[in-house]
Parts: structure tokens; C-alpha cells; sequence
């Protein structure tokens, strides 16, 4: 004969979906029914089983890109109809003008945030990054194997550190494509995240570290620092990505 | 190609409402693709379905009042695989089980263990199942989804969720502990 609380009572608790009264009272009975505790059993080894198995299949890259541009002409088409329709043509043509002069008369607006490499395209790379055997070029927690790995394939010597010692183990190094320039990858752990810190070199003056911003999900920030531009991308949080990057400029 | 997606989502979304729909809906993504490719058990056709559900998700955002958004994205992303299998897979849709014909005594945890390293076994009585099976052990296991929210994505009340949900387990136990290839009869 089975026991009647074998079967989805036991599971639920072992969902924790039961309620603290019935979790307690369904505990009293586990000391008592084999049943019962033959069946819980059994519920954690399907699960360990399963989560062994690594079933989880996220979305392709192209699907995350193909979603992407599906939408991206579709806003600009409204946003610019909206303008229309409401009449406020000569007014985006004065911000416009303004805007323009602006960008002549204060050489320091143009060190804002990114202005050849697309978020888009940061995202993509950082996502791109997590599939399987694409992270790191260059796997190795030692920078003085890591910054030597990287001379002879970059005109530039990037920046490498390990931050180990401030929760932000260096996991290796690769090459990868931005903006149609080859840049470096270095690449940090946070726990069980990764972080994309992308370097290359720039003219720009040093600016200070941007406030994170998010998008899908993600959190990006850049900065430039003696030289080099870096854009940290990753899915921690946004305190996080900000602590790594003061680690750059200390 | 896709250009009649376009025009239906052109006016589903101003800027503000996109980037919403870019931080709300986008980080689901994965929990999308990975659903519709349980429901419809292989890769082949789940990019277009799950594309398709998050179109559909931008042309029903407006709708979409705060709360649970992975339940939201998933509910759509069921119905959407739900659609496509009634018009591309009626038969899987209709075939029903012989179920609680045999009651098994429970498996031992070394049994499943040993028959869990097997992924490919795994997979194999995974897909066997029907799909209201099916998808509770993937919104549960894969996905770690309350019952609560697998009550909202599935549209069943909260204790249909849990004895479907201990059937879908006991039945999966029960295809693992057998031969491979054994399934094929019921």
C-alpha cells in the first residue's frame, strides 16, 4: 500500500512549496513512513540527475542579434513619425543645430561614452564570449602569462592584472573584433559570472569611470585611462562592475 | 523576408516603451529559447517559434502591467509552441498515455544516479513525454520556477500544478530505469 503523502505532498516539500505548519507535520511523518522518505529521495536524485545533465539550452547568439535588429528600425521608424505627427520638426532641428555647435565648440563632450563601438555590439561580444570554448584565448590566472600572450598579436601592450586578492580572479585573455579593430579581451571572474573587459588604444583624454548602465539584462561601463579606452561588460551587478573598474585606474 | 513582423511591431512600441521591453523581456531570452526547445524537443524549429513569441510579447506589452515578467514572457512562449504543434504536430498533441495503469514502487537513488550520467538517455525520456509533462519538469527543474508561476504560464490552478508536476516525475523516473529504446510501445 502506498502512502497518500509519497507522492506530491512529498514533493512540494521538497519544493519547498509546503506551508511551515504542513512542512513541520509532513517532517513528523518522514521519521515514520519509508514511503515517504524512500520517495524524497528519489525526488533530490532526479534532480541531481538532471541538473548533472546540463539540459538548460539558452538562446543561440543569432536569435539574441536577429531579435535585436527586428526591432531596432521599427522604434526609429515611430519615434520619427511621432516627431512628424506632432510638429515638432523645427524644434529637433534647432536641438540638432545646437547640438552640432556644441560638438565644434567643446571638444571635451566628444569623450562621452562610446563613440565608435555600439552597446549592441559589446553585448554581443560578452554573450558571444560565453559559449562553449570561446571565453579565453589564453587561459591562465598569471598576468605574466596572460600579457605576454597578447604581444605580437596587438600593436599594443594591454594592461593585465590579476585582482584576485579583491574578488576579481583574472581567468584569462582573448582576441576579439569591435568595431572592426582587433581589441583585447581580459577576462575576470565574480563568483560564478564572467566579466569582458575590452581594451584598446585611444587618443582620448583620461575620463572618470562612467555609471554603469544596463541593457538586456547586462551592465556596461566604460572609461579611459593613460591611453587606452576599456569597456567592461558582464551580468553582476552594477557596484560590482564599478568595483572592478576603479581596481584599472588605482 | 520578415518584413510583415516589422510593420505589426512598428506600432507596438514608442522608444520608451522599447526600452522597457529590452530590459523587461530580453533578459528572458534564454528562459524563452530553452522552454520552446523542450516543448518542441529539438533545435530545428524553436529559433522561429521563440522569435516569434517575443514578437508577439512586443506587439502584447502594452498589456503588460508590471509583476512577473519571466511568467509573462513564458505563458506567451507556451501558447506560441502550443499554436505551432496544433497546426505542425497535431497527433503529439492528441496522443494520451496510459497512466497510472502500473504503480512502480520508487526507484533507488543509486539507480537514477547511475542513469543520470547518461544525458543522452536523459534527453531521450525527457522528449518522451507528453508536453503538459513535459513542460513541468522543465519550468521546475531547468528552470526553477515557482508553482505559483507555473500556474500562471500553464493557466492551471496551483494543485493541478502539483499533481501533474509528481506525475511528470514519477513517469520520467520510470522511463530512465528502463532500457533505451524500450519506450516505444504505449
Amino acid at each position: 500500500m502506498r502512502c497518500e503523502l509519497s507522492g506530491s505532498v512529498a514533493q512540494a516539500y521538497l519544493d519547498g512549496e509546503l506551508d511551515a505548519q504542513r512542512a513541520v507535520e509532513f517532517e513528523q511523518h518522514l521519521g515514520t513512513c519509508d514511503e515517504c522518505a524512500e520517495s524524497l529521495e528519489s525526488g533530490k536524485a532526479l534532480r541531481s540527475s538532471l541538473q548533472a545533465a546540463q539540459l538548460y539550452e539558452p538562446a543561440p547568439v543569432a536569435l539574441r542579434a536577429r531579435i535585436r535588429t527586428h526591432m531596432r528600425p521599427t522604434a526609429r521608424e515611430s519615434f520619427v513619425a511621432r516627431l512628424v505627427a506632432l510638429r515638432w520638426l523645427p524644434a529637433t532641428a534647432s536641438i540638432l543645430l545646437l547640438a552640432s555647435v556644441l560638438w565644434l565648440v567643446l571638444p571635451g563632450w566628444r569623450e562621452g561614452p562610446r563613440t565608435d563601438v555600439t552597446t549592441g555590439e559589446l553585448i554581443d561580444a560578452h554573450i558571444r564570449s560565453l559559449q562553449a570554448g570561446h571565453l579565453t584565448d589564453v587561459a591562465s590566472t598569471d598576468q605574466h602569462t596572460v600579457k605576454p600572450w597578447f604581444a605580437g598579436k596587438l600593436d599594443f601592450a594591454p594592461p593585465v592584472h590579476d585582482f584576485a586578492n579583491e574578488g576579481f580572479p583574472l581567468l584569462g585573455g582573448r582576441l576579439d573584433v569591435l568595431g572592426g579593430k582587433t581589441v583585447a579581451a581580459l577576462v575576470y571572474g565574480r563568483r560564478k559570472h564572467f566579466i569582458n573587459v575590452f581594451v584598446w588604444p585611444t587618443q582620448k583624454a583620461d575620463t572618470s569611470i562612467h555609471a554603469p548602465a544596463s541593457r538586456q539584462g547586462y551592465q556596461y561601463t566604460d572609461w579611459c585611462h593613460e591611453g587606452m579606452e576599456f569597456n567592461a561588460v558582464s551580468d553582476v551587478s552594477a557596484s560590482d562592475l564599478r568595483d572592478l573598474a576603479q581596481l584599472f585606474v588605482k | 523576408m520578415s518584413g510583415g513582423d516589422q510593420v505589426k511591431g512598428s506600432d507596438a512600441l514608442d522608444p520608451g516603451d522599447r526600452e522597457r521591453f529590452e530590459q523587461v523581456v530580453l533578459p528572458h531570452l534564454d528562459a524563452a529559447f530553452n522552454l520552446a526547445r523542450w516543448l518542441l524537443r529539438g533545435k530545428h524549429d524553436t529559433e522561429d517559434v521563440a522569435q516569434e513569441a517575443i514578437l508577439r510579447a512586443v506587439r502584447f506589452f502594452r498589456g503588460f502591467k508590471g509583476g512577473d515578467s519571466r511568467a509573462w514572457v513564458l505563458q506567451i512562449v507556451r501558447n506560441t509552441c502550443y499554436t505551432w504543434m496544433e497546426k505542425n504536430r497535431p497527433l503529439e498533441l492528441s496522443a494520451e498515455f496510459d497512466e497510472e495503469v502500473h504503480q512502480l514502487p520508487s526507484d533507488s537513488p543509486e539507480d537514477l544516479a547511475i542513469a543520470g550520467d547518461n544525458r543522452e538517455r536523459l534527453v531521450q525520456a525527457l522528449e518522451a513525454l507528453p508536453p503538459k509533462f513535459r513542460e513541468m519538469l522543465v519550468l521546475r527543474e531547468l528552470e526553477g520556477c515557482s508553482y505559483k508561476e507555473i500556474a500562471t504560464i500553464t493557466a492551471l490552478p496551483i494543485g493541478t500544478v502539483m499533481s501533474t508536476l509528481a506525475r511528470a516525475r514519477q513517469r520520467l523516473q520510470r522511463a530512465i530505469r528502463q532500457p533505451a529504446g524500450g519506450r516505444g510501445s504505449s
